[in-house]
């Protein structure tokens, strides 16, 4: 029940791109196209789980055993960078057409801020190694939607005439700012679910 | 004077928010108020500095092939500094900026510069691109949260301008920040034009 709540709450009621703000960049980079949009919320679902289980492991039992935890940035960033390199040369080896679906995206991810700030929270929230694996899978899965979604949205925008000013950036921010509107009414949804769990009274 | 050049060059014509448009998860992010977009700018801007500076300095050092790993690491050195150096004297502006803070490593305007200027010119001119990329940042931070603090409570560096029942509290919350930093962009759009 737990890691239900938990999988909502992250997908929904703080979703990480509107709510949270982390991953600006490839959601506002590669939205233009719904197809290119899935790709790309694919493989950040894939990178995020796994970097999470490689932090959490660096944390607990290098960083943590050996009283190192001010090194915790760049030793993760550091993690982060080598697993995405690791992650291209096995899926060009072992599945070339998940290669083919994801590759383009992967080099991208390393500077994708959701990887490093979702590894850092699950530390700082002190979750358990399952908790924090259910909690980073439903963060993508929350980045992926808001992605699609917003990719949905700007692909109707490119036919309709916009004012000057407005073209690009600003049109796609203002929309942004309407999904962000609409994702927050999901605010409180997170208590009544805990409530009816029995979690929470 | 061609310093000059280089740092208004930061400041006005490749403002790295409203015409380059990175790091655009702190500038939504931290901008709920005047005082903090600013705190988050000038934290940017101390390792924004530091990390062109260095990187400049030893750039013949590093073989191509793993020059972007040792420009994380150095950015990342100094994000961790900068990390302590926060907790010691300003507890309560770091708790309140929280994962932001380590989230400038992955921030593109660092790597960004380092790769476009600091790998190219020597240390005083990227000083200078440092100094000048790192206030425009600020300023554009700090514009961004004074126009969502006012609209949203009324104030401006939590001095009252109008009662803060007219406020729009959406401005201080997440669609705010979208709205705001849109219209903020395509009016720079529209100046930019004229």
């Amino acid at each position: 029940m737990e890691y239900i709540l938990i999988f909502i709450t992250a997908i929904f009621v703080n979703n990480i791109v509107l709510s949270q703000f982390l991953g600006i960049c490839p959601f506002l980079g590669v939205s233009k196209k719904v197809e290119t949009a899935m790709g790309m919320g694919a493989a950040v679902a894939f990178v995020l789980t796994i970097a999470t289980i490689v932090t959490y492991l660096i944390q607990k039992f290098v960083l943590d055993t050996f009283g190192l935890a001010y090194l915790q940035t760049i030793a993760f960033i550091l993690v982060i960078a080598a697993l995405v390199q690791m992650v291209e040369i096995i899926l060009k080896k072992v599945s070339p057409s998940l290669y083919q679906a994801l590759g383009v995206f992967l080099p991208l991810i390393t500077t994708n801020c959701c990887i490093l700030g979702v590894a850092i929270l699950v530390i700082q929230k002190n979750f358990d190694l399952l908790t924090g694996v259910v909690y980073a899978f439903s963060t993508a899965i929350g980045f992926a939607l808001a992605l699609i979604v917003f990719a949905g949205i700007r692909e109707q925008l490119s036919l309709v005439k916009i004012p000057k000013g407005m073209q690009g950036m600003p049109i796609a921010l203002v929309v942004a700012g309407l999904l962000a509107m609409a994702f927050m009414g999901f605010s409180g949804v997170d208590k009544g679910l805990a409530v009816l769990f029995g979690i929470q009274a | 004077m061609n310093n000059f050049k280089v740092l208004m060059n930061g400041i006005v014509k490749e403002n790295p928010t409203f015409v380059l448009l990175l790091g655009m998860c702190p500038t939504l992010g931290t901008t709920s108020s005047a005082i903090n977009g600013m705190g988050m700018g000038l934290a940017t801007m101390f390792v924004l500095i530091c990390s062109n500076v260095v990187i400049s300095s030893i750039k013949n050092l590093i073989p191509d092939m793993v020059r972007i790993p040792s420009f994380v690491v150095v950015i990342a050195s100094f994000v961790t500094l900068l990390q302590m150096l926060m907790q010691a004297y300003v507890p309560a502006l770091y708790a309140t900026l929280g994962l932001f803070i380590p989230l400038i490593v992955v921030n593109c305007i660092l790597l960004g510069r380092a790769e476009a200027f600091a790998a190219k010119n020597g240390p005083v001119s990227s000083f200078f691109d440092g100094l000048g990329m790192g206030l425009g940042f600020t300023m554009a931070l700090t514009l961004l949260g004074a126009v969502r603090e006012l609209l949203g409570t009324g104030k401006i560096f939590n001095v009252s301008v109008f009662p803060e029942d007219f406020g729009m509290l959406i401005f201080v919350l997440a669609p705010g920040a979208f709205l705001a930093l849109g219209y903020l962009i395509a009016i720079v759009n529209r100046l930019k034009k004229a």
